[in-house]
């Protein structure tokens, strides 16, 4: 099995190829989008736990509403922005399972922001994995509370002015502020310009994995664990996958700058 | 032998009966006039005398609560959460997804008055929403009326069996009236029923997994599946009418009543009796599926003459019409506000129909 390795610090692989808890089913993500990204780096982790007899995950209405097809685990669909409160649920019955659901920003920021934040408030053992990438990507690029000021979106086709919509909404802030939460990080997970020319990084990828990897383990220790994928999507922004990349790392990057907000049991330092 | 009686008010007796069959998790959101179910239960979460309540959880609204519910039920487990008018509606989302996803659970209705805040007095009003397929997108539910405090009590290990033995929501809609008023009542004895849940998702084994799914974005997977919930409502349908009858076996007029309602035409029966008119009461105890049967077969023997009556605008008097097949008049007695309709009004007014 071919493994992706951070050669810096050599503390993490992704294993590549075929893995049990994928059915391998080719995605239907669109090109360059980090959904197919994350989808490989949670099926590492619960490999990685020998978890996958014991997870039920929420396919959340968004770009993720399809995961079991590509995740082979226990699903349910949940409704639109109410996967916190069914994964509660899920717990409360079954404290043994791992609990799951990959949000869009949609989803989780707005039409679910009330589910999401009660659920960290309480800091309901559970994990939400954050795909932000600024716009409503199923339905087909409408603005999100996390699109930034100026972006043309099919509902903000003069540019999203702050003055009608408020500011953008930083859900991992917002979070952070909460005394539930016991881990709360941001990655970027698009692959990163290195330097001037169009040489690219997977250090994203392997932020990502470590992180989700930690996320579990703080669930599994009875925490509320929330990491948020900073993302493209190149067809709903109007761009090609490589101006996508460099939009994310340009503007994105800044609004939502990555970091650990949260991390009261100290995984990150393990 | 002594049976122990106790005077109990509805909402506390649903409570107990709830705890009685074995009801393993409740998500509460406060509403009058419902309140005293989820107090109750607070009681006596975690108490030795019911080891399989293990779940208690105040949400931070009604879509939380019923998405908790949806959660819960859909590891095998009895769940349920009750509510009154407004957050009825709120969990129409989740009543919805959970038909399409056949996810078993109980959700009571206990109704006041509306639209909108309205007041806090009882109504029937939520008889369309119940019955109907309040959320999105063409489903039933089995929902049940209790008319007395004695079936508050036994009423959710019924609504538990039917549940998991169809694999739906069940829906219990109660008048403020029975929530509210207090009865002496005998607590049935409660044999605690264990379902099979081989659909539950609670890990995947082996190459098993266990997927529960709305989304059928293929039209030919859409189709089948709504035929599957068709064919499943029309089993309900044939297996699961119920109904009472009172003096209808001479009757010339049959009143048509659930809930608390039922009552008071039971002794507006027995005082149009005395006074010549032969009247009988039909009342529904599910309201959905309609025991159109049993109405019907009382229009087949010749009875001409059907008033319903009813705390709304007139909404189950359509499931009537449709039942006796224009083969009788259906007339309506109706009350609105919170108030309800005295035996004297009811009596009076059936005189006027009978005339």
């Amino acid at each position: 099995m071919t493994t992706l390795q951070d050669k810096a610090t050599g503390e993490y692989e992704v294993k590549l190829g075929r893995l049990p808890t994928l059915t391998g089913k080719p995605t239907h993500y669109c090109a360059g989008c980090e959904h197919g990204v994350l989808t490989r780096l949670i099926a590492n982790a619960i490999e990685e736990l020998g978890l996958r007899e014991k997870t039920v995950m929420i396919d959340s209405v968004g770009c993720s509403v399809m995961a079991h097809e590509y995740i082979n685990v226990d699903a349910i669909q949940s409704p639109h922005g109410r996967a916190p409160a069914v994964m509660t649920g899920i717990k409360k019955v079954r404290p043994d399972l791992l609990v799951f659901a990959v949000q869009g920003d949609g989803d989780a920021v707005a039409i679910g922001l009330l589910e999401l934040i009660y659920a960290a408030s309480r800091g309901a053992p559970i994990t939400v994995f954050l795909v932000n990438n600024a716009i409503y990507g199923m339905t087909g690029g409408q603005m999100a509370p996390t699109t930034p000021r100026g972006m043309v979106t099919t509902t903000t086709p003069r540019g999203r002015d702050l003055k009608d919509t408020g500011p953008v909404m930083d859900a991992s802030k917002l979070l952070a502020g909460l005394e539930g939460p016991s881990y709360v990080k941001r990655v970027f997970l698009p692959v990163t310009p290195m330097g001037s020319t169009d040489l690219y990084s997977a250090r994203g990828s392997l932020e990502g994995a470590k992180s989700v990897l930690n996320a579990f383990k703080v669930q599994l220790m009875g925490g509320f664990s929330f990491v948020e994928f900073v993302s493209t999507c190149s067809v709903n922004w109007k761009m090609s996958v490589l101006e996508s990349k460099r939009y994310s790392f340009e503007v994105l990057a800044k609004l939502f700058p990555p970091g650990l907000y949260v991390d009261k049991m100290g995984v990150e330092k393990k | 032998m002594k049976t122990e009686t106790e005077f109990v008010k509805g909402n506390e007796a649903l409570a107990l009966g709830a705890l009685k069959a074995g009801m393993n998790a409740y998500f509460a959101y406060p509403i009058t006039p419902s309140s005293e179910i989820p107090e109750t239960l607070a009681k006596e979460f975690r108490s030795p005398e019911y080891p399989e309540f293990k779940i208690f959880l105040q949400a931070m609204n009604e879509l939380e609560a019923i998405n908790m519910v949806i959660g819960a039920a859909s590891t095998g487990a009895k769940a349920m959460t009750a509510t009154s008018g407004p957050g009825f509606s709120l969990k129409q989302e989740g009543i919805s997804y959970a038909a399409a996803m056949e996810i078993p659970f109980l959700v009571v209705d206990v109704n006041r008055a509306g639209p909108g805040l309205g007041n806090l007095g009882p109504e029937q009003s939520d008889y369309f929403q119940a019955t109907k397929g309040g959320g999105h997108g063409g489903y039933k539910t089995i929902v049940l009326a209790p008319n007395s405090v004695q079936e508050m009590a036994a009423f959710p290990a019924l609504g538990f069996s039917l549940a998991f033995k169809h694999r739906t929501p069940v829906l219990m809609l109660v008048d403020a009236f029975l929530g509210q008023v207090k009865e002496d009542i005998v607590f049935p004895k409660i044999a605690q029923e264990k379902f099979e849940t081989p659909w539950a998702a609670t890990g995947a084994r082996g190459a098993e997994r266990h997927l529960i799914l709305s989304l059928h974005l293929d039209f030919e997977d859409q189709r089948k599946h709504a035929e599957h919930l068709k064919s499943k409502y029309e089993e309900i349908d044939t297996m699961e009418q119920r109904s009472e009858e009172y003096l209808t076996s001479d009757a010339e007029v049959v009143l048509v009543a659930f809930g608390v309602v039922s009552r008071l035409c039971r002794r507006a029966v027995n005082e149009l009796r005395a006074k010549g008119v032969r009247a009988g009461l039909f009342r529904p105890v599910t309201l959905s599926p309609f025991p159109a049967r049993g109405l019907k077969s009382l229009a087949d023997r010749g009875i001409r003459k059907f008033i319903v009556v009813e705390l709304n605008v007139g909404q189950m008097v359509y499931d009537v019409k449709l039942a006796v097949e224009g083969k009788g008049s259906v007339d309506l007695i109706y009350k609105l506000g919170g108030f309800l309709p005295t035996t004297a009004d009811i009596v009076h007014r059936v005189e006027m129909a009978s005339g």
